[in-house]
């Protein structure tokens, strides 16, 4: 009998402690941002896609040797890489850079891969688009587009 | 204009006409309101916003979800009884406004006064349930039945602890006309701060809160268990119906607690109430208690049914039966 | 497409309920065929397959650091600790040294991973059992751990972080900070989870001998983790076979008596505790120096090899046979949550549906990577 009056304590103690604790959220701000106003800064380290790194002093803007590694690397198969060999120029030039961000991971090993830190992670997270082809990047032109 | 007022004053008819159209803007009017408060009151204890985007804080939101309610296809499943699924809306709707009618909201506002005020609204109360009941049964769903099964259970066991507490106060005041019970309490104290009738009062509210579904006790429509309970099938306005009826149903057990235990229209410690000052202390006083309704469901997890009706027949029941025994007794010497 | 066979009972009253793969109570695609008598649940079946990646068939047609991604894939809630016991099976095969910053780094982070994934669990379950507000409090609390690992490895939930031989960037000191402020307030947090949850009469009702493991059953199905740890036994791959620098710490392993659903939910709240506090001592620990053993092709050798860890859940194990080449010829995962969910059925026939849902929240599962 006694552990019927102890229950009903105990158990309309703890009902009106769980009140309080939502009284006390109900009068302090809000957390959250309304986000297509209002925007938060987002650290430069999140993982976009990949871009080309721009380098002012080479013509062409860009510092790939069109060794490959990136796109043997990859292991989604989303990069091709393709250049040609021009007169007078050390090297190959890159003609072709496809990006296929359909199939991408975010993993970052063409970043690692990459001998001479040609490629990195932009900070676009605001990609929507509204067919496949949106996402079929040419990475040459987006770096002169930049430009 | 004096010929309108004229006209009003000698037809009866056009005087109950004017009475319906008004009762029925109230109740939807109060479910556009409380369904715009519940989001943001929801929406401020989780820490966020709730509805911003149409007008200013959002105020629009519940208009437009009307409209689009109303917009949409109404669907009737394959091998459902056709005629209870379109029914069960409209018979679990059409109680609330009943009710309305006989509710005084000050002492020159009200559509009718009963003399048995508290047995009628309680007699229409209880066809909820058979509404309930026809809405699950109807769908053809394994779901809805469950939850209409459960709420049929539900509210017949805590009809008794309604029952039970508010004739406490009946039996102190000797009536069963609202009236005269809110005017019994025109002095300084209302019912509640008696002690024996204050523990009336808890009684009823928990009652009344397991009674018109809501949280903790909304089993009938448990979303994580049962994807939606017995009004899965619905959608549109039939769906619309149900939600309007629940509000309605929220506010009716608001104001019966307000009428029988908080001095109805009456203002605190014995201040002015006229015909205009009393509805606004009456509204003041059943959103209040509304707000304390919507707070309690947003903070507990749902009760799970056999303990359900344990807390119904083990705790509530004998309760209420002893406080009317002390309150019989406390009538009698005093 | 799997309906079930086993029901074939002549028994007329009783129905067929499906818990279909879309469903708010399953987390994630699972589905489960209940045979009902009334609200009891007579019998029990899940169907598993619904959201089959075939990670493991991946891992046999790429290079082994073409897996790297996969792995933060599967339990995308508590991935860590996943990329962690990859890369250490690598660097086991081939003999790597991995630098002792990088492995208080690896132990900084997948303690607070494990901290997210718990409060995403307990979360998750008070939700499955009707109260709309504790979720949310434990997101804002994550959004904190979340903001800070995405400083450092640059995503917020399928981390990619680990490399065979280290971490890929190191941490500086405004991660440190943040990691500190942030522990003082979540112990400041921890009291409002016990007067909102833990304390609630309605909620110890719902959870209290509900859903019971003996020890005997738990052991019979290989159950791990919390799951294991709430019927009494104190088995933690971290205690029992350490791995990384888990030795240098001093933590507790928390139990539970009964084997009920609020015993696994209480070892939750505790391991959260305890996990604070190897953060705490790993961050005045920390040693300076590179954060990446020095670079050299690995060709895995003919043989077998496995690495456990300690996920969220429970025991991860990699099991990788290779063949000379850089490609493994076979990699068996074996997930915690598997071997967990095998228990529903002895676990939860005869109950009402109510406890069925609260009982399966309390396993804390995650489906993809039952799945994988």
């Amino acid at each position: 009998m006694s552990g019927y009056f102890k229950d009903i304590y105990t158990g309309g103690k703890s009902l009106l402690i769980g009140l309080g604790v939502t009284f006390k959220a109900m009068i302090r701000p809000v957390v959250t941002v309304q986000y297509p106003r209002e925007k938060i800064d987002v650290t430069p380290q999140i993982r976009g896609h990949i871009e080309l790194v721009k380098y002012g002093e080479n013509d062409a803007g860009h510092n790939c040797l069109v060794c490959g590694m990136c796109a043997k690397n990859c292991p989604c198969g989303c990069l091709t890489v393709d250049g040609e060999r021009r007169e007078g120029v050390k090297g190959k030039v890159l003609t072709v850079f496809h990006y296929d961000f359909t199939k991408c991971s975010l993993c970052g090993i063409c970043v690692e891969s990459c001998s001479r830190t040609a490629l990195t992670f932009s900070n676009e997270y605001e990609l929507a688009g509204f067919s496949r082809e949106e996402f079929q990047f040419d990475l040459i032109k987006r770096l002169e587009v930049k430009k | 204009m004096q010929q309108i007022i004229d006209m009003i004053q000698t037809y009866s008819l056009l005087r109950m006409l004017i009475a319906f159209l008004c009762l029925l803007a109230i109740v939807f009017l109060n479910a556009v309101v409380m369904g715009y408060l519940e989001r943001k009151i929801a929406a401020r204890i989780q820490r966020r916003w709730g509805p911003m985007e149409v007008g200013v804080q959002g105020w629009l939101q519940m208009i437009l979800d009307g409209v689009k309610m109303l917009a949409k296809q109404l669907i009737v499943p394959k091998d459902a009884d056709r005629f209870l699924f379109r029914l069960a809306p409209l018979l679990c709707f059409t109680p609330v406004v009943m009710i309305f009618a006989a509710l005084p909201f000050s002492s020159a506002l009200y559509g009718i006064n009963l003399h048995i005020g508290l047995i009628y609204i309680i007699a229409m109360a209880s066809i909820n349930v058979f509404a309930i009941l026809i809405a699950g049964w109807s769908s053809n769903n394994k779901y809805s039945m469950f939850g209409a099964m459960r709420s049929v259970a539900q509210n017949i066991a805590y009809e008794i602890p309604i029952l039970l507490s508010l004739l406490s106060v009946v039996l102190t005041t000797a009536t069963f006309d609202l009236q005269k019970i809110v005017e019994a309490q025109s002095g300084i104290l209302w019912f509640a701060m008696y002690p024996n009738l204050f523990v009336a009062f808890v009684i009823y509210l928990i009652a009344g809160c397991a009674e018109t579904n809501r949280a903790p006790f909304d089993l009938p429509e448990a979303e994580s268990e049962l994807t939606a309970g017995f009004h899965t099938e619905y959608s549109g306005f039939g769906f619309g119906l149900f939600a309007v009826a629940e509000y309605g149903n929220l506010f009716i057990m608001a104001s019966i607690a307000t009428i029988m235990f908080l001095g109805g229209w009456n203002g605190p410690f014995g201040l002015g109430s006229g015909p205009i000052l009393g509805a606004f202390w009456f509204m003041l006083k059943v959103f209040v208690l509304m707000l304390v309704m919507m707070w309690v469901r947003w903070t507990y997890p749902r009760v799970r049914f056999d303990q359900l009706m344990n807390l119904a027949w083990k705790y509530l029941i004998p309760f209420s039966l002893v406080n009317l025994l002390i309150t019989a007794f406390l009538v009698k010497m005093i | 497409m799997a309906t079930t066979t086993k029901f074939q009972t002549s028994d007329k009253h009783r129905f067929l309920l499906n818990m279909g793969p879309q469903h708010p109570a399953t987390h994630g695609v699972l589905r489960v065929i209940l045979e009902m008598d009334g609200e009891y649940a007579m019998g029990i079946d899940p169907v598993l397959g619904y959201g089959h990646r075939m990670q493991e068939k991946m891992a046999e047609s790429r290079a082994w650091p073409g897996f790297y991604p996969n792995t933060g894939r599967m339990d995308y809630v508590g991935a860590m600790p996943f990329n962690h016991g990859y890369v250490a099976l690598i660097e086991r095969m081939a003999g790597i040294e991995v630098p002792e910053r990088a492995e208080y780094i690896r132990v900084i982070t997948s303690e607070l991973n494990r901290i997210s994934s718990h409060l995403l669990g307990i979360g998750a379950y008070v939700l499955d059992l009707g109260a709309f507000t504790p979720i949310l409090y434990a997101f804002d609390d994550r959004e904190t751990i979340l903001d800070t690992l995405e400083d450092i490895t640059g995503s917020r939930l399928t981390y990619c972080y680990f490399r065979a031989g280290g971490v890929l960037k190191d941490i500086d000191d405004t991660f440190i900070q943040r990691t500190r402020a942030f522990i003082d307030h979540f112990r400041k947090r921890l009291p409002m989870y016990n007067d909102l949850v833990t304390e609630n009469v309605i909620f110890i009702n719902r959870t209290k001998d509900i859903g019971i493991i003996t020890a005997d059953m738990a052991r019979r199905y290989g159950v791990t983790g919390p799951t294991l740890r709430g019927s009494g036994i104190a088995y933690d791959i971290r205690k029992s076979e350490p791995y990384s620098v888990y030795s240098h710490f001093e933590f507790d392993i928390p139990t539970g008596t009964n084997g009920d659903s609020l015993d696994r939910y209480m070892v939750r709240i505790r391991e959260m505790e305890q996990s604070l506090r190897i953060i705490e001592q790993a961050l005045d620990k920390l040693p300076e120096g590179p954060v990446m053993a020095k670079p050299k092709k690995v060709k895995l050798q003919e043989g077998d090899c496995s690495f456990s860890v300690e996920t969220a859940r429970g025991v991860l194990t990699y099991y990788l046979v290779g063949d000379g080449s850089e490609v493994p010829y076979k990699l068996k995962i074996r997930v915690p949550s598997y071997s967990n969910l095998s228990l529903l059925e002895e676990m939860c026939t005869g109950m009402l549906i109510a406890d069925l849902v609260s009982a399966m929240g309390s396993l804390d599962l995650v489906i993809p990577e039952i799945d994988r």
